[in-house]
């Protein structure tokens, strides 16, 4: 009896470890490959003996950078950061009040911001050009930005609601308890503790901003972000050329993802291990 | 410091009633204590008082100024919440020394009272700690020590030391009474704790669904309860209850209980007059019930009746006796320890001049309504 459940104790360790290295092969694997042959050399690459290349080069990833791909990196950056700073403060507010309130429709509010994520985007992406062009905002960075905002705020708006819900109201009541208004208790205690999951959320509308790719294809020609000056002009050119499009749109959002991972996880001494 | 006067306090939440029309007048530097069962409305009160709830109706007064519509911060109150709400972002230090923060004192003053109030706590060595690593009874001590660093007109405390181990509870009982007593800080108690409302208030005020039962001294409260509720709630054991038949013939009052008749003093005709023939609950602590051997050399109006041991709980400094009577249990407490046989006769005196008498269908009690007081001799 003893013995069975030690066996199966040790089974189902085994067995759970074997599933976890199994997903992380299946998440990695392409990174593998793709970082690998970025780098490698042409002739390794073509090579029909060697799997894995033995001489490396930075050549494919310096003539996409002359490309064009440096100012497009730029522009995804600048993208991807204002549409941050328009979602955010627009749905800050919106989540606060869904999160402390209660008011008429709230819940029917609610179901129609998350309903607009429904909305097909290829839909739009017509009218919005004409739109654009007649706003002035064609082929500019901003636009790019409003469009992505548009997809991020439902996303922002329900996380940053949830995250705010989970701060205690008597948090926020003991410091106005204590002094403060309802502002000084927003800014001094609600959103110190909103911090790590409202950068989880930055970081989610950042790559997904970073990964957009049909917007921003439809509406930019000269102002190109990243991806979709991948998918125009990366395309046609070699497979090895690809690979380094492949990790120069992977290896900024990683180690964005990183750094903001390492805050999350040493805010207030709380270490998530 | 100041006196604060609730005016007819209502709070609903949506169809519930927290609240139901309280008044109550509280004393410059007074400690009172609210006191009631789960759910009875304390915590929403104390949010009245502080501002962190409108009421629907009634108004709040500080002195002679209205603070009904005022923001918590503006009425100068401390309090200490149920879920003790420390900031978990702040070290301990800073949660207790936040509200001085922010009423700008200067930076020696906030050291010494914060070391001051930790040493009262005994939390001068979590100092440098963050919430999450404190246990349950330690987070309490640190929203207690929050609440006393600032001179607040007002102290709210809620069921402040409900996590604490009994040893600690009891000696901060008597330290917050203390502190309480020499900073004369207006104080309202919430607690459902008996004992600590008994030994901490200087005045009780019973609440049971919304509504303020009875306020008094503790002796009061204890002695002369004003309604079934109160006589119930306060004592440990419960009150023994009974419904009885009240015979009036030639001034003799008899209270006929079924499994035993009593005959009362004559000093309860006053009360009992109208009563004649109708039916009167009757309650009776356990400690005003004496076994043969038992009865104090003080006791003078006594009436006998007999039980059998149904069950004996052997506390050590007491010991209680369930006495069935034939149709029903009376609880009986004798200090010290004693030994019955389970199944034995025993022989019991109730103490008359100890008895209450409330009408069936309000509660209410006969002697003590309105104060009236019944002469007994
Ligand atoms: N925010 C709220 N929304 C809805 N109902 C509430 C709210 N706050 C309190 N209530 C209800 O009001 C009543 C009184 O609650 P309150 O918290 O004042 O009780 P309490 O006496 O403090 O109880 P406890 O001893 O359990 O803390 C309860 O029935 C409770 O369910
Ligand atoms: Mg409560």
């Amino acid at each position: 009896m003893e013995e069975s459940s030690i066996v199966k104790y040790y089974l189902r360790k085994i067995i759970v470890a074997g599933l976890v290295i199994l997903a992380v092969l299946w998440v990695i694997t392409p990174f593998v490959i793709s970082i690998l042959y970025a780098f490698a050399s042409k002739t390794d690459y073509y090579s029909p003996n060697i799997l894995i290349p033995l001489h490396y080069t930075l050549e494919h990833i310096q003539k996409l950078l002359d490309l064009g791909a440096t100012r497009a990196i730029i522009n995804s950056v600048i993208v991807a950061v204002i549409t941050i700073i328009i979602s955010f403060a627009l749905g800050l507010p919106a989540g606060y009040a869904f999160a402390k309130f209660v008011f008429r429709g709230k819940d029917s509010l609610k179901l129609l911001i998350i309903g607009l994520r429904m909305f097909p985007i290829l839909v739009i992406a017509v009218p919005l050009v004409t739109l654009y062009i007649r706003l002035g905002l064609n082929d500019t960075l901003l636009g790019v930005a409003l469009a992505h905002t548009a997809m991020a705020l439902p996303f922002v708006i329900i996380i940053s609601s949830s995250i705010f819900a989970g701060v205690p109201k008597e948090l926020e009541e003991a410091a106005m308890i204590f002094g403060l208004d309802r502002k000084g208790a927003f800014f001094r205690i609600t959103m110190p503790l909103a911090l790590p999951g409202l950068t989880a959320a930055a970081i989610f509308t950042f790559i997904m901003s970073w990964n957009e790719v049909f917007i921003a294809s439809v509406l930019t020609l000269t102002n190109r972000t990243l991806p979709a000056f991948i998918l125009t002009s990366a395309m046609a050119a070699p497979d090895f050329i690809k690979f380094a499009a492949g990790f120069i749109m992977i290896f900024p959002a990683m180690v964005f993802v990183f750094i903001a991972r390492k805050y999350l996880i040493t805010m207030w001494g709380i270490t998530l291990k | 410091m100041v006196d604060v006067h609730l005016k007819g306090i209502v709070k609903r939440f949506g169809k519930t009633i927290a609240v139901n029309g309280i008044d109550l007048d509280i004393r410059d530097g007074e400690f009172i204590v609210l006191l009631g069962p789960s759910g009875c409305g304390k915590t929403t009160t104390l949010r009245v008082i502080a501002g962190l709830e409108k009421p629907d109706e009634g108004r709040v007064l500080f002195g002679d100024r209205d603070v009904t519509y005022l923001p918590p911060r503006e009425r100068n109150v401390s309090m200490v919440f149920q879920s003790y709400a420390i900031w978990p972002h702040m070290k301990v230090y800073d949660n207790i020394a936040f509200p001085l923060k922010i009423k700008k004192f200067p930076k020696e003053e906030i050291d010494k009272r914060v070391k001051w109030a930790a040493e009262l706590l005994q939390i001068s060595e979590l100092l440098d700690r963050y919430p999450h690593q404190l246990s349950g009874g330690q987070r309490q001590r640190v929203a207690v020590a929050r609440a006393i660093v600032v001179e607040p007109d007002v102290l709210l405390m809620d069921e402040p030391l409900s996590n604490l181990d009994a040893l600690l509870r009891v000696k901060m009982r008597s330290e917050l009474k203390k502190l309480q007593r020499r900073i004369k800080v207006t104080t309202i108690y919430v607690t459902h704790d008996q004992v600590e409302a008994m030994t901490m208030g200087d005045r009780i005020a019973v609440m049971n669904k919304g509504k303020i039962q009875q306020v008094g001294r503790p002796d009061e409260i204890y002695l002369k309860p004003a309604n079934v509720f109160v006589a119930g709630f306060v004592g440990t054991p419960q009150m023994n209850f009974f419904d009885a038949t009240v015979e009036i013939r030639d001034n003799e009052i008899i209270l006929d209980a079924s499994d035993f008749k009593v005959r009362l003093p004559r000093d309860y005709l006053p009360v009992l007059q109208e009563y004649n023939g109708k039916t009167v609950i009757v309650g009776i602590r356990p400690e005003h019930i004496y076994p043969e051997g038992h009865a104090p050399t003080t006791a003078k109006k006594l009436s006998w009746i007999e039980g059998t041991v149904d069950f004996v709980e052997a506390l050590g400094s007491d010991t209680i006796l369930h006495l069935n009577t034939g149709s029903m249990i009376l609880v009986v407490k004798i200090s010290g320890s004693h030994h019955y046989e389970i199944g034995s006769k025993v022989k019991v005196a109730l103490d008359l001049s100890n008895i209450h008498v409330f009408d069936k269908e309000s509660q209410v009690s006969l002697l003590y309504k309105r104060q009236r007081e019944v002469q007994l001799s």
